[in-house]
């Protein structure tokens, strides 16, 4: 492709421009322009009045907020059977899609009838993670969403950012399709019971 | 008691208020700085802090600041110099408050058994009041260099140099600036500039320095604004890039600074209000020939409400310009800024010699 020039025309300055006072002046009536105005809606909503007109673009994030949307991506949940175990079928799709290898899983065979395999352990390590929704995506039996609307995953050591198979099949669907996480970060309370377990 | 004792005690009190006030105010710009900011960019400003649950709009904030510094650690560099750099920030301080001393912020009040009969209120009565305060604030860039100097740090120097210069710089310009009030009411004395400044000119105006030297007083701001070392203006700080002399302080050393910079913005509101504002003189209203209590507290009030919205006013400005480049910073003080005030000083000299020799006011 050619360079294409693209020759700007800049109006030069006129003279009350280029002594810059009345241009400061021009600035300072703006910015109090908005600080008046702001300052008497807080006023107004102080007592009660006004609440139509916000008073400021902020929102006070842990009391108030965000809507999400609905396709936004949060914290993974692992899908249930109709008799509460998982539904993953340990097909390794995710594990090998997963740009930041956040995903580990130990297949073994599953005896209850519902399918050949089943996950021993599938281990997610939120710290990697990289909420691509790569794995979403790739699940060819629809067993791991990211929609529980989790984002404060946080913890004080690496080691709580991972999650197991069991915090990821603790939640519970409310009836307005919210979905709410029972698990309390079991994974913090007994760590090592699930690796030991999975030994 | 005699009339000495009297004084003293009186003067003492004045003190005592005035350094008081002072500190206060300086706390209350943080809080200022913070909500009027917040204010103005559609934000709602620090508002965590909380008492029992009482956030009272954010001024908690004053108070958990204040423990922060206190508790945070006093940390000096290896290789500073010890001494330099403890004192570095209390003489920056120091200089900026003992300004207050030669600022009269109300009309003189009777007071018995006196030697003078009159109390100015005002710490110290200084017949060279506007050259004692120009003499002081001119010191305080001395704290900022040795903080520089003596904290072993490139960036610590750097910002010490260009605070240094422009400091200096902005000084010569803020001189010269102010020498056409000085030549209109024919006196240096703060008080009596103040005092000259009562009545009206023309039957309608009061007779401030704004009316009289509106050029004058467009260079004094700009100069004060860049004495202060606050955002247009930024320079020896440049929080963003080298941080500035104040780089290896921590804890209520740089709160000191901190603090030195909202007293010096202050300074800056003080002294647009006496020199061109008129002071504590209410407009159109002749003060008392021999005043009351009632009369000093009203006018103190009137310099308040002056100070309080000089003090917005530079918040206002401080919030919404950007900053100058330093070679644009020194072309505004060098090329633009003195000859203009040169020009102004002649000027005025001029037409206060005519209006002198043909025996006008």
């Amino acid at each position: 492709m050619p360079a294409r020039t693209v020759t700007v025309t800049r109006r030069p300055l006129t003279l009350i421009e280029r002594l810059y006072v009345g241009e400061l002046l021009r600035g300072i009536l703006i910015t109090s322009k908005i600080f008046w105005v702001n300052l008497w809606r807080h006023s107004l909503h102080r007592v009660g009045l006004g609440k139509g007109k916000p008073a400021m673009a902020t929102i006070l994030y842990p009391e108030v907020k965000r809507p999400l949307p609905d396709r936004y991506r949060t914290r993974h949940r692992l899908m249930k059977l109709e008799d509460g175990t998982e539904r993953c079928v340990a097909c390794m799709m995710c594990e090998t899609v997963c740009p930041a290898y956040c995903i580990e899983i130990v297949a073994e065979e599953r005896t209850d009838g519902y399918t050949e395999k089943r996950p021993r352990s599938f281990v997610i390590d939120l710290g990697k993670c990289i909420y691509c929704g790569n794995c979403v995506e790739v699940c060819p039996c629809d067993a791991i969403r990211m929609d529980t609307k989790i984002l404060e995953v946080s913890a004080e050591s690496r080691d709580s950012m991972v999650y197991r198979k069991e915090d990821l099949l603790n939640w519970e669907e409310l009836p307005d399709g919210s979905v709410v996480d029972l698990s309390h970060r079991a994974s913090l309370r007994k760590p090592d019971t699930e690796e030991a377990a999975a030994k | 008691m005699s009339p000495m004792a009297i004084e003293l005690i009186y003067r003492g009190t004045l003190a005592f208020v005035v350094v008081n006030a002072v500190m206060g105010y300086g706390g209350l710009l943080s809080w200022l700085e913070r909500k009027q900011s917040a204010l103005m960019q559609n934000r709602i400003g620090a508002n965590r802090a909380s008492i029992l649950g009482i956030r009272a709009i954010g001024l908690i904030h004053m108070l958990s600041d204040g423990i922060k510094m206190l508790t945070k650690e006093d940390w000096r560099p290896p290789g500073a110099d010890r001494l330099l750099h403890t004192i570095a920030p209390l003489l920056s301080i120091g200089f900026a408050v003992l300004v207050f001393a030669a600022i009269p912020f109300g009309d003189r009040i009777p007071i018995q058994g006196m030697s003078g009969e009159w109390l100015n209120l005002r710490v110290c009565d200084i017949d060279l009041g506007l050259l004692a305060v120009f003499a002081i604030l001119g010191m305080g860039v001395y704290g900022v260099v040795l903080a520089g100097l003596s904290s072993n740090n490139n960036f610590g120097l750097i910002g010490a140099l260009r605070a240094g210069a422009q400091m200096i710089s902005y000084e010569i310009a803020l001189g010269i600036s102010i020498m056409g009030i000085v030549l209109i009411f024919g006196t240096l004395d703060l008080q009596g500039i103040t005092r000259a400044q009562g009545g009206t000119i023309l039957g309608f105006l009061p007779n401030w320095g704004i009316f009289l030297q509106p050029v004058g007083f467009l260079i004094f701001m700009t100069a004060i604004f860049a004495e202060s070392k606050r955002v247009p203006f930024d320079l020896p700080e440049c929080e963003s890039e080298i941080i500035g002399y104040s780089v290896e302080y921590s804890g209520m050393k740089f709160g000191l600074f901190l603090f030195a910079d909202f007293v010096e913005s202050l300074i800056g509101a003080v002294l647009c209000s006496i020199l061109f504002f008129g002071g504590w003189q209410i407009p159109w209203v002749t003060p008392p020939a021999d005043p009351t209590w009632g009369w000093a507290l009203l006018s103190t009030l009137a310099f308040g409400i002056k100070v309080l919205f000089f003090t917005w006013l530079f918040m206002t400005i401080r919030w919404t310009f950007p900053r100058f480049r330093y070679d644009q910073l020194m072309d505004l003080c060098w090329k633009i800024m003195l000859p203009i005030a040169l020009a102004n000083l002649v000027i005025t000299a001029i037409i206060v010699a005519l209006i002198r020799a043909h025996g006008g006011a």
